[in-house]
């Protein structure tokens, strides 16, 4: 066996035997995406709950063939109390109270939920138009006709997969690399390499080698579980383009994990900013979420961060159907922060505890 | 290479920590061939002059030639010539003594029979499946001495070896270094068994807050201070007090 299969196996089966590690950096991400994918199978459509107090002439007279369509978007519920239906709406527990007073029809949602209003709105002003529509016999001067840019396939999976597979890759890069360092400092390993006669080279290459084989592992089992069809992710032309960023990736990850490592004295101490850098960086980056909803300034500060630009591309290549020019700009960045950050590890880099 | 260059030659080699010196203007040479001994009491400054002749560490002064190389800057040449037991064992995390050793000897480009023959020789082969953290103290202390020798080194250094070894390990162990020795290796070894340098060792140093007092053969170093083992001598050099 060469020196440097030797240390990757060594590297690997550390690794593998440490149960903990391995539930929380390698299966632990798995478990969200098998969680959170089948939490939000399809909210493409959002069902919207009306409370309708007394007799709504447009919502009565609507066709059945009419009512029929929208029953997947809307539940009606008939109430007499106007008060009551009102509190329904302010609690959450409908999105909205119709009632019709003097020919004027009153629609009360809440602001609480942005989008709920916006599509309890949009569907009131459908259901009234189609009804002018029907008492005038006059057809529409203009007529709006609206689509969403995504592909018609777009399912939360989707965004799901990019964002946990980001995080994802970046736990376990991050961990791998930052507990080499800690624990062959603490375990003297790295003092006996120096007398062994291997290069410095050998070592990282084996640590990069280690911890790509297990990035593209990870690749192959979230797209594998995520394209199953119970979750239904439908890969863009351009999917193969994630191996390339997931590598660029690891190694930006990487040198966060160096920089911790070289800082930190014991596992522990490694482990715990680890999480201190990783689980707010990935909230931020919208690896759970999209971070559209975020202030101004989060959104701004994301910008600096590796997982924002990973998660970004990622989704660019594998749901958006976007190639090269999405992932280049992203590849080039990602080995830069790798070079500057492995840069400042080096500086504080120690061989012994001493 | 010519066989005449000294094994180790070592010139005035200082090395400071904070405001201990630890080590204080070290010399002397060892032959090719020859069983070295360096003893001394706790802190007298063993483990700082072996790694720095190892090339582990970089002297403050002075400087240190291994089979005729410089020892520093790293070279691994000659690394590959030589053979070390650190005092405290180096292994990799959740590796059993067999993938241990297997690592160690891929790093030299050493197969995998030599090295479970090397397990063997130090009676680990019944140990071999047991991860490094449920090995005992003595049995860590084999298995890191079996991954110093598993290439074969032409320059072997062990820092108190037999520190934590039965009787029965410790006598094994002698006469393994004896063979070694036999077939033309150089060892140098520290120790704070005198009895054990006294009957392995060709030549001892005694050292004491960092610089060598005395250099010579066993018997001729208890003959010239007229006591009656090395432990005498020893004690006649170094005093009797504590060392911090
Ligand atoms: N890494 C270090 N940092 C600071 N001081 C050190 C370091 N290593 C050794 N020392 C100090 O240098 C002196 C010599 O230590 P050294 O380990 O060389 O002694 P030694 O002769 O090997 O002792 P022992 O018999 O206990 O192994 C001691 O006073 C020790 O406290
Ligand atoms: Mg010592």
């Amino acid at each position: 066996m060469t020196a440097f299969r030797s240390l990757s196996r060594a590297m690997t089966l550390g690794l593998l035997r440490d149960r903990t590690a391995v539930f929380f950096t390698l299966l632990f991400p798995l478990l969200f995406l098998a969680l959170f994918g089948a939490l939000f199978q399809s909210d493409s459509l959002t069902k919207s709950t009306w409370v309708q107090v007394g007799d709504v002439a447009v919502l009565d007279d609507m066709p059945d063939e009419e009512l029929a369509a929208l029953s997947d978007v809307l539940t009606l519920v008939k109430s007499a109390d106007r008060e009551a239906a009102l509190e329904d709406v302010r609690q959450g527990d409908a999105d909205a109270a119709v009632w019709e007073e003097d020919g004027r029809i009153e629609m009360r949602y809440s602001a609480a939920d942005a989008t709920t209003a916006g599509t309890v709105q949009g569907l009131m002003q459908s259901i009234v138009q189609s009804a002018n529509v029907a008492a005038t016999g006059q057809p529409p001067a203009f007529e709006l006709a609206t689509d969403q840019v995504e592909d018609k396939s777009v399912k939360p999976i989707q965004y799901l997969t990019p964002g946990l597979l980001g995080w994802a890759i970046a736990q376990g890069a991050a961990y791998m690399s930052a507990f080499t360092l800690v624990n062959w400092r603490k375990k003297r390993i790295l003092r006996r390499l120096w007398l062994a006669p291997v290069s410095p080279g050998t070592v990282i290459g084996a640590r990069v080698g280690v911890s790509l084989a297990i990035a593209f592992l990870q690749v192959a089992i979230f797209v594998g579980v995520a394209c199953i069809p119970f979750y239904g992710l439908h890969l863009t032309g351009y999917w193969w383009l994630a191996l390339p960023l997931v590598a660029t990736g690891t190694l930006a990850f990487m040198s966060i994990g160096l920089l911790i490592g070289a800082w930190a004295k014991t596992e522990e101490a490694a482990n715990g900013a680890l999480q201190l850098v990783i689980l707010p960086m990935a909230f931020v980056s919208g690896s759970f979420f999209p971070n559209d909803a975020m202030p101004s300034w989060l959104r701004t500060l994301s910008n600096i961060l590796p997982l924002k630009h990973l998660t970004q591309a990622l989704q660019d290549v594998l749901s958006r159907g976007q190639g090269w020019g999405a992932a280049l700009p992203t590849l080039g960045g990602l080995l830069l922060f790798a070079a500057v950050l492995t840069a400042l590890a080096s500086r504080l880099f120690r061989w012994d505890d001493a | 290479m010519t066989d005449d260059t000294a094994a180790i030659a070592v010139e005035g080699l200082r090395k400071r920590y904070g405001d201990v010196q630890a080590v204080d203007g070290v010399t002397f040479e060892v032959r090719r061939g020859e069983f070295y001994g360096i003893l001394g009491p706790n802190g007298a400054g063993k483990t700082t002059t072996m790694e720095m002749i190892e090339g582990l560490r970089e002297p403050d002064e002075g400087s240190a030639r291994l089979l005729g190389q410089p020892s520093w800057p790293r070279d691994p040449a000659l690394l590959r010539r030589i053979g070390v037991q650190l005092q405290a064992s180096a292994f990799f995390d959740k590796l059993t003594a067999r993938e241990q050793i297997h690592t160690f000897a891929a790093l030299y480009g050493v197969g995998t029979e030599r090295a479970d023959a090397m397990l063997e020789s130090v009676g680990l082969a019944e140990k071999r499946d047991v991860r490094d953290n449920k090995l005992s103290g003595g049995q860590a202390q084999r298995l890191s001495i079996a991954c110093a020798l598993v290439h074969d080194p032409e320059l072997l250094f062990l820092d108190e070896p037999t520190t934590g070894l039965d009787p029965q390990a410790r006598r094994n162990l002698w006469d393994l270094l004896r063979q070694i020795n036999s077939a033309g290796r150089t060892v140098v070894l520290t120790t704070h068994y005198l009895d054990e340098a006294e009957t392995l060792c060709d030549r001892v140093a005694i050292m004491d807050a960092g610089r060598i007092l005395r250099v010579g053969r066993p018997a001729d170093l208890v003959a010239e201070l007229g006591v009656h083992n090395l432990e005498d001598v020893f004690l006649q050099l170094t005093g009797r007090e504590y060392r911090e």
